[in-house]
């Protein structure tokens, strides 16, 4: 019984497992839900379905298994006239009825609609005839027509079942999308390590209880250092050029590391890392850093995070004197190589979609060279990025 | 027992099925959803509506699993052994009971509220499989199996600032709570303020769904927000002309901190309106 739809959805990506099947199995059983497939479209998705960045997957595949049924089950085109009337004589105003009247009252109106739903196969948007959405027909909803029949706008209880997973209100929540610093941060934490070190200075309530204990009662306090995030990071972003696109995500990601490690060094860089980077960017000529002191300065247990779109001309990183900026001696690739060879925890964070990687020269020349580890900046892809770095 | 909403509470049509099957099936019921959309409130109202009592676990960051089925108040005890209280002898005297252990120790089915499970600790929800699964737990120091007389309905609230581990959600049935749409907030507004003035209504719905929708807000006025700035026109006695005025000089909606309670909101909000007046 609905192992197919079961199979469906494993192979839509959905993570179900058997346990859950067993107890959508059970309430069916029970008669949680009645015979409407409405009722079994929620409850499924009850049971089934554990996080609503998942519920734009399970309504895609839930609308492709069920699409035989719902013509067997004859809710296709199967409006209720009486719901319609109703709905259309709420939303005229006088003037509008009278429109209505003009174009031949009432009843032909209806009539013409139901031709229209008996010719019209599929759904339909925009254009002048078909029932469907945002046209200029009088049938249909959002539209601009005022003898306008209003058909599967919001709120209409009454909507044909398919309609409930075809709409894919969910579409939003679906976890690929990008972020604000609150989930930035969020996803941050994961990279995190405590540790008790330095001076003891908070009371150890346990330890003192239980050493008082030991010795018959003796007041006995002990004391143990505060619990740290010893996870230490150095961050690089990428400045300028191309990035300006992304300033505003980058800043969203700059201030949400900052508060979440207190170990965190961060740098600039321009399109490829060479021998020097700077902490101040309107003073980047002035005041700079070499490359070669941050190897020095910063020890192998820090964790490395580059941040960029890694778009550039392949030159720049596999040729010395590449740099749009200066001659720089050797290549960028060299750099990037000293950098990986010192700290071996690290990361590329690239604020382009990954479905844009492969069609950039430049961006598959800086994942080979980190190795495949390069992460897109959205909720996913910094939870992966992090969980990398953790390990 | 049958969940059909209640007076106090507007209740969609997949809400409504989660909920009832989770009663039916007897598993816990995790709620996630904007903040402000009633998460809390469902359960009291079930409990209110299936007229059973309700027991809460508010969960904090420094929140233990353990704290919710029972604790060993072992500083009590010392303090008693030095004062030769004859109590100290009998160790049951200073075991503090959980909220898990009262609801389980109840006569009758209960609701059993478990809010905000996502601000504890990463391993919070893992300590409490068996407990929601089985609805027991050992206490090691009288040697004592604590079992539900009846298995509770349990709710979980989450707002989705840490990831829950998967054999936890397993357990449970999942409801996403939506932001309601125009309709459905018209109830629920008709159900708070019974006597409204539909005009007024009409206009602040409009004002507040647009509000909603400006771009790059920090955090979007919810239904709980909207409650409250009606509750403020109400009181101020501000006619609905007033929200829809084409005067330019009023156009900032009135009260509109109720809506908006982040600083750099407002001041996007204010400026948004300022460009928007120049253009025209």
């Amino acid at each position: 019984m609905l192992i197919d739809f079961f199979l469906k959805l494993k192979s839509a990506k959905v993570p179900v497992t058997t346990k859950e099947y067993l107890m959508l199995i059970e309430g069916m059983q029970k008669g949680v839900v009645g015979s409407s497939i409405d009722d079994f479209y929620y409850f499924s998705r009850t049971c089934l379905v554990k996080d609503e960045a998942n519920f734009d997957k399970f309504d895609r595949a839930f609308g492709e298994y069920f699409k035989g049924v719902e013509a067997i089950m004859g809710v296709e085109a199967d409006i209720p006239l009486e719901w319609l009337r109703k709905q259309a004589e709420l939303n005229l105003s006088p003037e509008e009825k009278a429109k209505i009247e003009a174009m031949g009252g009432w009843e032909k109106l209806m009539e013409t609609l139901k031709k229209r739903l008996e010719e019209q196969k599929g759904r339909h948007q925009g254009g002048s005839k078909w029932i469907g959405t945002g046209g200029t027909s009088p049938y249909g909803a959002y539209g601009y027509n005022p003898e306008g029949v209003r058909i599967g706008q919001e709120g209409s209880r009454n909507r044909s079942a398919v309609k409930v997973w075809d709409k894919r209100e969910y579409q939003n929540l679906d976890d690929q999308v990008e972020l604000g610093t609150r989930n930035i941060k969020i996803a941050l934490r994961r990279l995190r390590r405590f540790a008790r070190d330095g001076a003891p200075e908070e009371l150890d309530l346990d330890g003192t209880i239980s050493s008082t204990a030991r010795k018959a009662g003796m007041l006995d306090i002990l004391m143990r250092p505060e619990r740290h995030n010893k996870v230490k990071v150095l961050l690089f972003f990428d400045i300028g050029g191309s990035m300006d696109d992304h300033i505003k995500l980058c800043q969203e990601m700059f201030s949400a590391a900052k508060t979440e490690f207190k170990h965190m060094e961060y740098f600039y860089f321009h399109n490829c890392l060479y021998d020097y980077v700077w902490k101040d960017n309107r003073r980047r000529h002035s005041e700079r850093t070499p490359t070669v002191d941050i190897l020095h300065k910063y020890g192998h247990d820090y964790k490395l995070i580059f941040v960029g779109d890694a778009t550039m001309s392949p030159y720049e990183i596999l040729q010395p004197g590449g740099s749009i900026e200066y001659s720089n001696d050797e290549a960028g690739a060299v750099w990037m190589r000293r950098m990986l060879d010192t700290y071996p925890k690290a990361v590329w964070l690239n604020p382009e979609p990954e479905q844009l990687w492969p069609y950039r020269q430049s961006i598959s020349v800086i994942r080979e060279l980190m190795e495949a580890r390069m992460y897109p900046i959205t909720i996913e892809g910094l939870e992966r990025a992090m969980r990398y770095l953790s390990k | 027992m049958r969940f059909h909403g209640s007076a106090n509470y507007i209740s969609t049509d997949d809400l409504t099925l989660a909920v009832n099957a989770a009663v039916t099936l007897q598993r816990p019921l995790l709620i996630k959803g904007e903040p402000g959309t009633g998460k809390t409130m469902l359960a009291e109202e079930v409990a209110k509506a299936l007229e059973v009592p309700i027991f809460e676990w508010h969960i904090k960051s420094t929140t233990k699993a353990q704290q919710g089925l029972y604790e060993y108040d072992a500083v009590s005890r010392l303090r008693d052994s030095q004062l030769g209280d004859p109590r100290v002898h009998d160790i049951n005297n200073y075991i503090v009971k959980g909220t898990l252990w009262e609801a389980f120790n109840a006569d009758e089915p209960v609701v059993l509220l478990i809010d905000e499970v996502d601000k504890a600790d990463i391993e919070f929800p893992n300590d409490l499989l068996r407990e929601l699964d089985r609805m027991e737990f050992y206490v090691y120091e009288t040697h004592e199996l604590v079992k539900a007389k009846h298995r509770p309905i349990v709710f979980i609230t989450s707002n989705n600032e840490k990831e829950l581990p998967d054999a936890f959600l397993r357990r449970c049935f999942f409801h996403y709570i939506r932001f309601p749409d125009k309709e459905t907030m018209e109830k629920i507004v008709d159900v708070h303020f019974p006597g409204i003035k539909k005009h007024l209504l009409r206009e602040a719905l409009e004002v507040f769904f647009e509000v909603r929708e400006v771009p790059g807000l920090k955090k979007k006025p919810s239904t709980s927000e909207l409650l409250d700035w009606l509750k403020l026109l109400l009181a101020d006695d501000i006619p609905p002309e007033a929200l829809r005025s084409k005067d330019k000089k009023t156009i900032i909606p009135p009260l509109h901190g109720a809506l908006l309670k982040n600083e750099q909101d407002v001041h996007l909000f204010e400026r948004l309106i300022f460009m928007s007046r120049h253009n025209r």
